[in-house]
């Protein structure tokens, strides 16, 4: 349910990787947020995500939503960036027998899918091997 | 706060309903549940569903199915917390009895999910996870899951066999019960030879799209022992959230939500994992039960797959769990499970459940769980 407003609302962490951090405990979120759930402060400051980090679990998807069957299958995983934010995204330019925890990943700007009703070409990050 | 009893339960034959309505299906459940309490009216209503939205394109169901049910102008609420709506609806009325707003509370769950096609479905039920970090990225709600299940098997040992052992025994539970959707029994070899879903996680480790409901019936414990059925009161209720997002949590293989749930549930109760007899979880996949019953505290951390390897499960088991054959082989009409596990767990407390029946059984906890766990109720039952 992609429209216009709502993809371009999201295009700083898509396309820039924009994040924030707790001022007070350090901690990096991804997406930003306006208070940090740890220690209960709103004093963040803006900063970026580190653009490596590790596999922590893998799947491939063999049974995708409508608007990524031209893709299927593929491979999703969690990997657990530098700077200690945990991000989900496709695994590409691996073969699926090369996937493991632990791999070392960076991140690439990519194209995600097409969004069927307004024709919107829909961008973002994906993971390939370091 | 009173002592809260379910003096009713309801459920129909669950399965691809293409001839019956939601309100029909939501209906029929209901008045069996009324029937069962011996009551007509009820004072207020709690419905769990998760997207008849999106479902049947209809919402305000609360009204809409207060009304069918011939209980004009009460009260009556729709509950949403994804697949753990109806275990929050019974929540709600179990805190109005508890709180004396109300005598009797009917609390149930619906969803009617074959009116759409397979896209339409995956669709909805993939709004409970994080739409704009998750369901971005292509990921599906077996793919969740298989992300759970990969590292719970690379950081515990836990195997694809054991996987589908969880799947082997709730058919087993689900063969004993006529109204599971699939009351029929598989085994391990086509569990590991059926169709890759989201790896490692096969078709047969997934809970099924299914049309139902369940109902249950409340009132004051002191007005259930006036009656002629054993009393099976709700001696503890829990809920707790965690991140809807998986990838945002500290450890994927750890289920914070239903720790934090069961937590104040045995609390309330004063009871343990060690006094309960008969356990009813959310096994929307095979590894959801193994992560379950690590974070209820029934097994230590990383052994759910050993506990169903060596049986402690089953139904001849120390613990039985899911002996109505769960949401693998009962079905998973996601908004009507968290009513179907009470629903169960009172039939067995009541020596009703026929064949799967647990002798003895008489302290019941019932898990039920949204999302990849980003919430959670558990309650504790127990036989006068």
């Amino acid at each position: 349910m992609t429209t216009p407003s709502r993809y371009w609302r999201e295009i700083p962490q898509r396309y820039r990787l924009e994040a924030n951090r707790c001022k007070s405990c350090k901690t990096v979120f991804f997406p930003p947020r306006l208070i940090c759930p740890q220690c209960k402060k709103r004093d963040l400051e803006e900063t970026r995500l580190v653009e490596k980090g590790e596999v922590i679990s893998y799947t491939i998807i063999r049974v995708p939503p409508q608007q990524f069957v031209d893709q299927a299958p593929y491979a999703v995983g969690i990997v657990k960036l530098d700077d200690g934010v945990n991000l989900m995204g496709q695994i590409v330019d691996c073969d699926f027998e090369d996937l493991k925890i632990g791999m070392r990943v960076r991140i690439e700007f990519r194209k995600i899918f097409n969004e069927g009703k307004s024709g919107i070409l829909c961008y973002g990050y994906k993971f390939v091997p370091e | 706060m009173r002592e809260v009893a379910v003096i009713g339960v309801g459920m129909t034959k669950w399965g691809e309903l293409w001839d019956k309505s939601l309100r029909n299906i939501f209906v029929e459940t209901a008045l069996l549940a009324l029937d069962d309490a011996g009551v007509v009216e009820v004072n207020s209503m709690y419905v769990g569903s998760m997207s008849s939205g999106l479902f049947v394109g209809q919402e305000h169901i609360a009204s809409l199915l207060a009304d069918y049910l011939g209980q004009s102008n009460i009260p009556s609420t729709r509950v949403e917390t994804a697949c753990a709506s109806g275990g929050l609806a019974l929540r709600l009325g179990y805190m109005e009895i508890a709180a004396g707003i109300s005598e009797l509370v009917l609390v149930g769950g619906i969803e009617k999910m074959t009116d759409v096609s397979g896209y339409e479905a995956t669709y909805a039920l993939g709004t409970a996870a994080d739409q704009e970090y998750e369901g971005y990225h292509g990921i599906t709600f077996p793919g969740l899951y298989g992300l759970i299940a990969r590292a719970h098997m690379e950081k515990y040992g836990t195997t694809r066999e054991q996987l589908a052992m969880v799947a082997v025994k709730n058919h087993h539970n689900g063969s004993k019960n006529p109204l599971a959707q699939f009351p029929y029994e598989i085994t391990v070899d086509s569990v590991l030879n059926s169709v890759m879903i989201a790896d490692p996680l096969r078709i047969l480790d997934c809970s099924p799209i299914t049309d139902g409901a369940a109902a249950v019936v409340l009132c004051p414990a002191e007005m259930a022992r006036k009656m002629d059925k054993p009393v099976v009161k709700i001696i503890g209720s829990g809920h707790a959230t965690d991140t809807i997002a998986l990838s945002s949590r500290k450890d994927i293989t750890w289920l914070e939500a239903v720790y934090k749930a069961a937590k104040q549930a045995y609390a309330e109760a004063d009871k343990g994992p060690q006094d309960i007899d008969i356990i009813e979880v959310h096994d929307c996949f095979t590894i959801a039960e193994i992560c379950v019953l690590e974070a209820l505290g029934i097994v230590e951390k990383g052994k759910g797959g050993d506990a169903v390897e060596q049986g402690l499960t089953s139904l001849e088991g120390k613990i039985p769990v899911n002996t109505s054959g769960g949401l693998k082989a009962k079905g998973h009409p996601v908004g009507a499970t968290g009513a179907a596990q009470v629903v169960e767990i009172v039939k067995q407390l009541r020596g009703e459940a026929g064949e799967r029946q647990i002798k003895k059984a008489r302290i019941g906890l019932a898990q039920n769980m949204g999302g990849s766990g980003g919430s959670s109720v558990v309650h504790l039952f127990e036989r006068e």
